[in-house]
């Protein structure tokens, strides 16, 4: 492993609060996440020139914020898509077309104040063939194939509920998080059942709240007022914007996929990661992505989950702040992966995990639609 | 009962009203690739597999096998009294895959065994019509 850095995430922050913040519109949401973000870079928003931005457009938050950018990212590929904007801004200043991208996001996913509606138009691809069936939001047709994993894997419904078991150890060390009573597999089985065979306690949070990322160039990284985190390796890949058209509905391509070129680019195997963070909307994200990212075989991430492997003390510590199930989950969820990373890359987690020197970021956008993962790492990962 | 046509009506688009205009005469019909010889669902103007522009429509045979499903505890306008449903994925005879309703037989884990074989019924949407599937033989 000789990873060479791509770029350097010197700036990172969540909003003050999180939770139901319903005081705060959607944009003021990325505004106070950008403000504490470029503070913790040390800079102003008159050193910013690139904005890149989902949920609300890169142009409206930054003339939300005075700034005038250079470089405009408006990806929008659902919860992924901040990892996403990371692996362009590093190339975008690579290539010169900015110094100093910021990243927001902020959703009032609890509250709705100032949030777009929902509900699909009925002449669109969900409108005219998934809506008419009854399907209720993500938790109706995300997890679609989880009876099908369990038919072809083995996989348990008790296994499935150690993904929130598990995640609830680590949201019990973390003041921030939304839930943080440790909870059994039976909790999860008596908890209501919101669409079989997804109870409510395998179903993520809904909350307000963002985060913003500042990256910059490798070169100056250093001189910040926080130790910088490298982006060592970077993919992004989509599937389908129809789960309904998955080509396999036990395993995720572009979780795969975005992992594959991710992982190639930072020249790392799996054994080289100490700290993974995949996003999970729902329980059986992570055992998709264990699988799909090759840190088990075919049919062992449950088992991989129920023994603890993935809990505090375990080989292979995971989603350490607790989660989409325990922490927070605004609707687009991926900066929240990002911003747990940098802080156990810099030690500063409140569940912080020793010796983290290198991270992998697994997000996921739309129900299976698109992903994007992040390799970072400290200075001691520079080859 | 609930009211079939309660439920959420798709809005065709002019790419998908081949598709509806057979669902009102009782026919699932979807393309196939003349080049590749493939057939794909949703509908659109050239194969997904080769790129061909060179598409027909065909009638289906109608059956299915039961792929995957969720059941809905909460209720969809118009499913107020179904509580829990069947949200499914079946796999065309054909090959491709959709997403659908179980109508027949009760939705629930016992009867719903994954690859069951099925065929193709309608039922409203507001003026339109939407395939859903019952088990093979099972009459409405």
């Amino acid at each position: 492993m000789s990873p060479k850095a791509l770029g350097a995430i010197i700036g990172a922050a969540e909003t003050e609060r999180l939770g139901t913040v319903p005081e705060l519109s959607a944009l003021e949401l990325h505004a106070d996440a950008a403000r504490r973000a470029v503070a913790d870079a040390g800079l102003t928003m008159a050193d910013i020139d690139g904005v890149a931005s989902a949920g609300h457009t890169p142009s409206a938050v930054a003339h939300y914020l005075g700034i005038t950018p250079s470089y405009l990212d408006g990806t929008m590929v659902g919860g992924c898509s901040y990892l996403v904007h990371v692996r362009h801004a590093v190339a975008a200043i690579a290539a010169g077309l900015a110094k100093h991208v910021l990243i927001t996001h902020g959703e009032s996913g609890r509250s709705r104040v100032g949030a777009p509606p929902r509900w699909p138009d009925p002449s669109s691809q969900m409108g005219q063939f998934e809506v008419p069936y009854g399907v209720l939001g993500p938790p109706t047709m995300f997890p679609m194939g989880v009876l099908r994993f369990m038919a072809e894997t083995g996989l348990t419904h008790e296994q499935l509920a150690s993904v929130a078991v598990a995640q609830r150890r680590w949201s019990s060390m973390v003041p921030r998080a939304k839930f943080r009573d440790l909870i059994t597999v039976e909790d999860v089985f008596a908890s209501p059942m919101i669409a079989y065979p997804m109870h409510l306690l395998e179903c993520c949070v809904v909350t307000d709240g963002g985060g913003a990322l500042v990256v910059s160039a490798v070169e100056g990284a250093a001189d910040r007022p926080k130790p910088p985190v490298y982006v060592l390796g970077t993919g992004e890949a989509m599937e389908t914007p129809l789960v309904s058209q998955m080509e396999d509905f036990t395993r995720s391509k572009a979780f795969r996929l975005s992992s594959q070129l991710a992982f190639h680019q930072a020249q790392i195997t799996t054994s080289d990661v100490d700290h993974l963070m995949i996003y999970d909307a729902f329980a059986h994200l992570p055992i998709y992505g264990l699988e799909d990212l090759g840190f088990v075989g075919r049919g062992e991430a449950g088992a991989f989950i129920e023994e603890g492997n993935t809990s505090p003390g375990g080989s292979l510590p995971m989603n350490t702040n607790g989660g989409g199930l325990s922490y927070t989950h605004t609707g687009m969820y991926g900066m929240f992966l990002v911003q747990e990373s940098v802080r156990q890359l810099r030690g500063e987690a409140a569940a912080q995990v020793e010796g983290v020197e290198l991270s992998v970021a697994q997000g996921v956008g739309g129900m299976f639609m698109a992903a994007g993962c992040l390799v970072l790492g400290t200075s001691a990962t520079l080859g | 009962m609930s009211s079939s046509a309660a439920k959420p009506a798709p809005r065709p688009t002019p790419d998908t009203a081949p598709y509806f205009e057979a669902t009102k005469r009782g026919e699932l019909c979807i393309q196939r690739c003349q080049r590749c010889e493939r057939a794909y669902f949703y509908p659109r103007s050239s194969c997904p597999a080769c790129g061909s522009t060179d598409v027909v429509w065909f009638t289906t045979s109608g059956r299915a096998r039961l792929h995957t499903y969720m059941l809905s505890y909460r209720a969809a306008p118009g499913f107020e009294d179904q509580v829990p449903y069947a949200i499914a994925i079946v796999e065309l005879a054909e090959g491709p895959r959709l997403m659908t309703n179980i109508v027949g037989i009760p939705n629930t884990p016992e009867h719903l065994v994954l690859d069951m074989e099925l065929e193709v019924d309608f039922e409203p949407r507001g003026e339109e019509m939407v395939p859903v599937f019952r088990p093979l033989g099972v009459t409405s």
